[in-house]
């Protein structure tokens, strides 16, 4: 049995994925979801085979939801919106619905899934794709993240700075520390590099937060923050910063 | 300072002329010349004067004419000056006579100096105006064209088209007469963006009707999510307000209202008349999340308040009000104006 989730805000929207759905008796409804946070806690609840969800959606989007599961299940995203196909390419999308969909369309996204689990069952599963976005990713004006039992959504002007941490990237901010499972060079990408710099191979930094440059030993420097704190300067993030800066 | 340089060899130019003109009298090359140059210096100075007025007052080609008359008392008052001048540098008591002789003559010399210094500086002022005037207008012209262009992208407004379709191909399968009675509404709301022209006025009764027709299809879409009351009184039913104003601040406020709660959220239109002036407010609920209300704010309204800024040439027409967890767009809009002329 193959279960699924449906998360649409628009309860027509998920009437007709689910109308679609009936001709295939191996697949179940498992919930339909009317926002982002329902189908956060739904995939905890059934881990769904495969999920249908829209990308426009109250408070956090379909991408920002995807961010805060640790194992996403495979993804058709449904959509009006024909400007994020590759934003969904790069974020592991099986396919990209754009409403309003026949069913032959529909048809043929189920099958591109189905082939997809062949392969994968076959021991042969894709290398996940890089997620560093293309070349002109949009900018990126706030980051979701987890916090306990809590959803968030910190605006990049209240963050402090990040800093690499394994497989993760500490969000620090006045609130707290929160974790994210990206890259450091994800974020340089999607940040504006006018107001974000990687200092650091571990660190990034909002200019905002800069109070003073100090020099630490010869040819080393470390960037004061309003708070306090201070954070390493590599070589090439000390003359990053200071092209930023102008000096 | 170039321009002095200039005025300095007309006046030498022109003095040449004059010497050679007056060298048949067989008077000394010396004293001519400093008869010539005394009065070509006067000449050019009152040419000068003339023409820099002419840089704040342009005549029209019509007023030309004037110039004639200008010139004319021009070289009278320079020959004048001249007569009583001459005395000074010119010791020579014949030569005096033959300079008193020559007066008119001066006139009428100064007379075409001065109108023909005064008809190149018009000249020169009339093609810069002229070139200004195009520029402004090709501005102008480019402005319009991009409002334009803009319009029929706020108009076609792609998602709730695409959205609404999808909606209406959910509700085939299950309810054939509901997605009928969508499709119809859909058209008419259609036709009503079409028909409406950028300047036209309408009254709010019209206004309020097409606006029933957004709400009821996006009601459809979202279902119990979206709730809207509208209130208007009915002495403001015939005010006017210019056409599908309203439409994207209603936009605004779902957009703002449904995507950023969760919750179920009321959109409420109120209308009243203030003194001279209809004023319409439309308010949602949002979340004070701060990632959220400097995201959500922008949206339609910037050009909302551009368009009652070219229709009535004031930048206060519309106004946000954040309070506890509503969010309230306010236009006023002037019932006794003189309306801003399109070009």
């Amino acid at each position: 049995m193959i279960k699924c989730l449906i998360i649409d805000d628009e309860p027509l929207a998920r009437s007709i994925v689910a109308e679609y759905l009936q001709s295939h008796p191996e697949i179940t409804i498992a919930q339909e979801c009317g926002d982002g946070f329902e189908g956060i806690k739904a995939i905890k609840q059934h881990q769904p085979d495969l999920i249908f969800l829209d990308i426009q959606m109250p408070k956090i989007n379909g991408f920002e939801m995807l961010e805060l599961i640790e194992e996403a299940p495979g993804v058709i995203f449904t959509t009006a919106f024909d400007e994020y196909a590759l934003k969904a390419f790069e974020a592991n999308a099986i396919d990209y619905l754009l409403k309003p969909f026949g069913r032959e369309r529909f048809e043929a996204a189920l099958k591109k899934w189905q082939e997809k689990q062949t392969i994968n069952t076959a021991g042969n599963k894709a290398q996940e794709l890089n997620e560093v976005p293309s070349k002109q990713p949009e900018e990126q004006h706030r980051i979701v993240v987890r916090a306990a039992n809590d959803i968030r959504i910190v605006a990049m002007q209240d963050v402090l700075y990040l800093e690499a941490c394994d497989d993760y990237v500490k969000v620090h901010t006045r609130d707290g520390v929160f974790l994210k499972k990206k890259t450091m060079s994800y974020y340089e990408q999607v940040l504006n590099p006018n107001q974000f710099v990687r200092v650091h191979r571990s660190y990034i930094m909002p200019l905002a937060q800069l109070t003073r440059i100090e020099p630490l030993e010869k040819d080393s420097h470390v960037a004061l923050l309003k708070n306090g704190v201070r954070i390493p300067l590599s070589r090439s993030g000390y003359s990053r910063l200071r092209s930023v800066l102008g000096i | 300072m170039r321009i002095m340089w200039l005025y300095l060899a007309w006046a030498a130019f022109w003095s040449g002329v004059l010497v050679l003109v007056l060298l048949p009298a067989n008077y000394s090359l010396t004293l001519t010349l400093k008869d010539a140059l005394l009065y070509n210096t006067l000449l050019t100075i009152a040419g000068y004067a003339a023409s820099t007025g002419l840089r704040y007052y342009q005549p029209t080609l019509r007023q030309g004419i004037l110039l004639l008359a200008w010139s004319l008392g021009l070289a009278g008052i320079c020959t004048l000056i001249y007569s009583f001048l001459v005395g000074r540098f010119i010791d020579d008591v014949q030569y005096l006579d033959f300079a008193g002789d020559s007066l008119p003559m001066r006139v009428v010399f100064g007379w075409f100096l001065v109108l023909l210094l005064l008809l190149i500086n018009w000249f020169w002022y009339y093609t810069k105006e002229q070139r200004l005037m195009e520029e402004r207008k090709a501005a102008t012209e480019k402005l319009a064209r991009e409002a334009e262009l803009f319009t029929l992208r706020q108009q076609l407004q792609p998602h709730f088209l695409f959205n609404s379709l999808n909606s209406i191909s959910a509700l085939i399968g299950a309810r054939p007469e509901q997605a009928r009675t969508m499709i119809q509404q859909l058209s008419d709301f259609l036709r009503g963006t079409l028909r409406k022209e950028n300047k036209q006025q309408v009254s709010l009764a019209e206004e309020l009707k097409q606006l029933e027709l957004y709400l009821a299809i996006e009601k459809v879409r979202f279902g119990h999510r979206l709730q809207t009351t509208v209130e208007a009184t009915d002495e403001t039913k015939e005010l006017k307000l210019p056409a599908l104003l309203l439409q994207p601040i209603v936009e605004n406020a779902i957009k703002f209202g449904l995507y950023g709660t969760t919750g179920d959220t009321t959109i409420t239109i109120k209308a009243e008349q203030s003194g001279n002036s209809l004023l319409i407010s439309v308010q949602n609920p949002f979340d004070a999340d701060a990632a959220q209300a400097k995201e959500g704010t922008g949206f339609g309204l910037s050009s909302v308040q551009r368009r009652l800024y070219l229709l009535f040439a004031r930048p206060d027409l519309l106004h946000t009000n954040q309070h506890q967890n509503q969010f309230t767009t306010t236009v006023t809009i002037p019932q006794n104006y003189d309306q801003v002329p399109y070009n």
